[in-house]
């Protein structure tokens, strides 16, 4: 029973994981909290759907949700980020939440506001080990996000693309001096943050085999939460924080009730950041907050 | 020869300060006695700014004592130390963007008494704040400026203006960082003045300058700095020609 | 006046006061998104007080503004040690937290909400709401609003001209939770039903918008983008299905065009000085 838990734990947490990362390319590097991350985890959702139900394979819709999240995520950052680059980061965070009301808006428009559902024979394959029950969907929610996971990794780390990005993170001034068009890199983060997210979302609503206009907001917030447990702009904090909070919400649904996951998250959350500000796996900042 | 008795306003004792594995100063002694000139001078990097920083509160010290006119202000709070007498001006001079010449005057007031007074509309709670604020404002000529937001003057002002909020709360001891960095001679030649003339009146100052010539026709005496340390202390005269100053100075102009 | 023109002005009147928790803890720099959880502390005490303890809701309200402000003093203290965004991030964590407590706190009602409120009128309301916006205004004349400003501006600089940034920015967040909670006390007795739900993160970003969009560095600031807020979906009920968007491009235009705000001082100086002149 508890290693059932421990599975779906891992599948929520590795949803947090993907919109944690989504997150934190765009804090890290910019500054900027993108609160329009959650709807674009649910456009995500809405197109992996639209094509699945289209009789298209999973890898095209994970494709076709990554390109609508990378897609709009640039128009986000042309329209919402880039021009407020100097403003105090209150003024662009609200800007990318009036693109997320506008998103939430133009979904329920084109696809009604009642859950989407698919039918469920599609995903239904189960796995039997011993006790316990794991369905194909979870491990492929698993296995995608341990494979993108890697590869914004080898990215940042490995490719010269991923080495701008860093430095522009580290320095922006200095990057610029160095060459490097900040402008091109905000929107590479923005695109490779909004394809992640798609992925997420793609994934989830796969997963659950239902969607609503609405997933995105609660799902956004906690993986905000997941962000700054790991460590912002650290890759491998996600990793960890995400199966972390994913397994903590599941278990304090099945012993506590549902009511009070909410209350166990955010509280772990407030808990990090009295206790270890920078994350569990950030370095030593103690310029905290001074870049924004 | 520093005044190191009763007659001091300012007293540091071995103060240190030690950054992770960096010692910024060491076993610092100075003195500022009432009513004197005193500037700190040396190389950059000699830990002159750090100094203002743990005398004002900044930071804190790791080792020794400061007594500001006879209390011990090592481990006060800065708000504390500056209400105490105190008031500095800034290298980077950090004026308030959002607030006018006229409220920067206001601000940095605090008269004694009732601190309710504070919540009620200034026109009705404080007219000797706004009597101080508007001899300040005159004293410094800034009368066409008195409604100009920080962020939009020019340069020089805004170094005038710095100065001004910090004689506006009255002070006993003013601490002045580089204050005529990027001055032309005349700029420099008329702070110079101003300065003898607030001394006159009654004000201690404690400075730290690069600009020699400033500093040798000023100060009463100076303390020199090298690398965290004190290398020398006297009057100007002395200092000019004192051997461990000039290796200081060009030692590291020749490790350039 | 019809119920349903008084529904509007009571929404209004309550935002207005939520928008102003928002504004005077923003007006120290310190940027709350989580003051909907200090309006749920305001509703779920001043209701109990009324209904249990059978108080007269001004002393209610009176008693969940002062529980708040200690609740908000508390909050305060941690949140020194957190700047910018990662404040922001901490107070929506707060707003979340109170919100999924009184999810599980059954004497109130949990999930199922609580009612038994005593409906109060719309004139009521606005008492409140044009009392606390006064003394607002009257707070921004005053020497302490200079040092709160001077903390905004910079708060290094602010210490060390003598200003006591401690007590400035703790209590700005116990003030900003005391007018929280009188928002949620009236909210509470104006719908005589509350509920968990009504206190996320929807109805703490409200109060931000409604400071931002209305004018961020001034008070009356709060009341124009209460009304903004309350009274736009009305009007544009012209694009029907896409009144959402709608309300959402306007938002961005205006935080490209004019990312102070609708008022701003010097805009309403020009606007004193016009009706004197007349």
């Amino acid at each position: 029973m508890l290693a059932q838990q421990i599975v779906n734990g891992l599948t929520l947490g590795a949803v947090y994981t993907l919109i944690a990362l989504s997150f934190s390319l765009v804090m890290g590097i910019l500054s900027i909290l993108n609160l329009a991350i959650g709807e674009l985890f649910m456009l995500g959702g809405y197109i992996g759907f639209s094509v699945i139900a289209a009789n298209f394979p999973l890898p095209v819709a994970l494709l076709a949700g990554m390109a609508a999240g990378a897609l709009t995520a640039i128009i986000i950052g042309k329209i919402a980020c880039e021009p407020l680059r100097d403003a105090p980061p209150i003024t662009p965070l609200l800007s990318t939440l009036g693109f997320s009301i506008i998103l939430q808006n133009v979904v329920t428009n084109v696809w009604g506001s009642d859950p989407l559902q698919l039918p469920s024979e599609l995903f239904d394959d189960r796995l039997t080990l011993d006790s316990l029950n794991v369905g194909v969907m979870q491990l492929a929610v698993i296995g995608v996000t341990i494979i993108l996971v890697g590869a914004l990794a080898w990215l940042i780390q490995s490719t010269s693309a991923g080495r701008a990005l860093r430095a522009v993170a580290e320095n922006r001034e200095v990057a610029r001096l160095l060459g490097v068009s900040v402008g091109r890199m905000m929107m590479r983060a923005f695109a490779i943050s909004g394809a992640l997210a798609g992925a997420a979302g793609v994934l989830i609503s796969l997963h659950y085999a239902a969607i609503t206009p609405y997933v995105g907001v609660d799902t956004g917030l906690k993986a905000i939460a997941v962000m700054v447990i790991g460590g912002t702009a650290n890759v491998w904090g996600a990793l960890l924080a995400g199966p972390l909070i994913g397994i903590a919400e599941v278990l304090t649904v099945a012993y506590g009730g549902s009511q009070m996951r909410d209350f166990v998250v955010y509280g772990l959350m407030i808990l990090i950041l009295l206790l270890r500000p920078q994350g569990l796996l950030g370095g030593a900042r103690s310029d905290l907050g001074q870049r924004v | 020869m520093s005044a190191a008795g009763p007659d001091a306003l300012l007293r540091l004792e071995a103060v240190g300060k030690r950054f992770g594995g960096v010692r910024a100063l060491s076993d610092i002694s100075m003195s500022v006695g009432k009513n004197r000139i005193v500037g700190v001078i040396g190389p950059n990097g000699a830990g002159k700014t750090t100094l203002f920083n743990l005398i004002t509160g900044a930071y804190r010290s790791d080792s020794g004592a400061i007594v500001f006119d006879g209390r011990q202000i090592t481990d006060w709070p800065p708000h504390r130390i500056i209400r105490a007498g105190l008031a500095r001006t800034f290298q980077n001079i950090r004026l308030f963007a959002g607030m006018t010449v006229w409220e920067h005057l206001l601000v940095t007031q605090h008269p004694k008494g009732n601190a309710l007074r504070g919540l009620l509309p200034l026109r009705w709670s404080n007219p000797a704040v706004t009597v101080r604020a508007e001899q300040v404002l005159k004293f410094f000529g800034l009368e066409k400026y008195r409604d100009v937001l920080a962020r939009t003057l020019p340069y020089g002002i805004q170094r005038k203006v710095d100065m001004a909020r910090a004689l506006a709360s009255g002070p006993r001891l003013l601490l002045l960082d580089e204050p005529v960095a990027g001055m032309n001679h005349d700029e420099a030649d008329e702070l110079r003045r101003l300065l003898l003339h607030l001394n006159e009146e009654g004000l201690t100052i404690l400075l730290i300058e690069h600009d020699m010539a400033f500093v040798m026709n000023l100060c009463h005496e100076l303390y020199v700095l090298d690398f965290g340390v004190r290398i020398a202390a006297g009057e100007p005269a002395a200092i000019r020609s004192d051997p461990v100053v000039l290796d200081a100075y060009l030692g590291s102009e020749a490790a350039c | 006046m019809s119920t349903y023109y008084a529904g509007l002005l009571a929404d209004i009147g309550i935002l207005t006061l939520g928008a102003l928790s928002v504004y005077v803890i923003l007006a120290t720099n310190q940027l709350s998104l989580g003051n909907a959880g200090f309006m749920a502390i305001g509703s779920y005490l001043s209701s109990f007080s009324t209904v249990e303890l059978h108080w007269p809701l001004t002393g209610a309200v009176v008693a969940a503004a002062l529980s708040a402000s200690v609740i908000g003093i508390v909050v305060g203290f941690p949140a020194l040690r957190l700047k910018g965004i990662y404040l922001a991030i901490a107070t929506l964590g707060f707003g979340e937290m109170v919100r999924s407590f009184f999810l599980v706190f059954s004497p109130m009602g949990g999930s199922g909400g609580y009612h038994g409120m005593q409906h109060v009128a719309l004139g009521y309301i606005w008492i409140w709401t044009a009392g606390i916006l006064l003394v607002i205004l009257l707070l921004e004349r005053s020497h302490l609003w200079l040092q709160m400003r001077a903390v905004h501006d910079d708060e290094t600089a602010a210490g060390l001209v003598g200003l006591n940034t401690t007590l400035i920015k703790v209590g700005a967040f116990g003030l900003g939770a005391a007018i929280a909670a009188v928002a949620g006390a009236l909210f509470a007795h104006h719908h005589v039903y509350i509920e968990p739900g009504n206190f996320g993160f929807e109805r703490s970003i409200d109060f931000v918008l409604a400071v931002i969009l209305g004018g961020s560095t001034v008070g009356v600031g709060a009341l124009a983008g209460a009304g903004l807020l309350v009274l736009l979906p009305e009007w544009l009920r012209v694009v029907a299905d896409w009144r959402l968007a709608a309300f959402g491009a306007l938002l961005i235009i205006v935080l490209l065009t004019r990312r102070q705000g609708i008022l701003d001082r010097p805009l309403l100086a020009r606007l004193s000085f016009r009706s004197a002149a007349t």
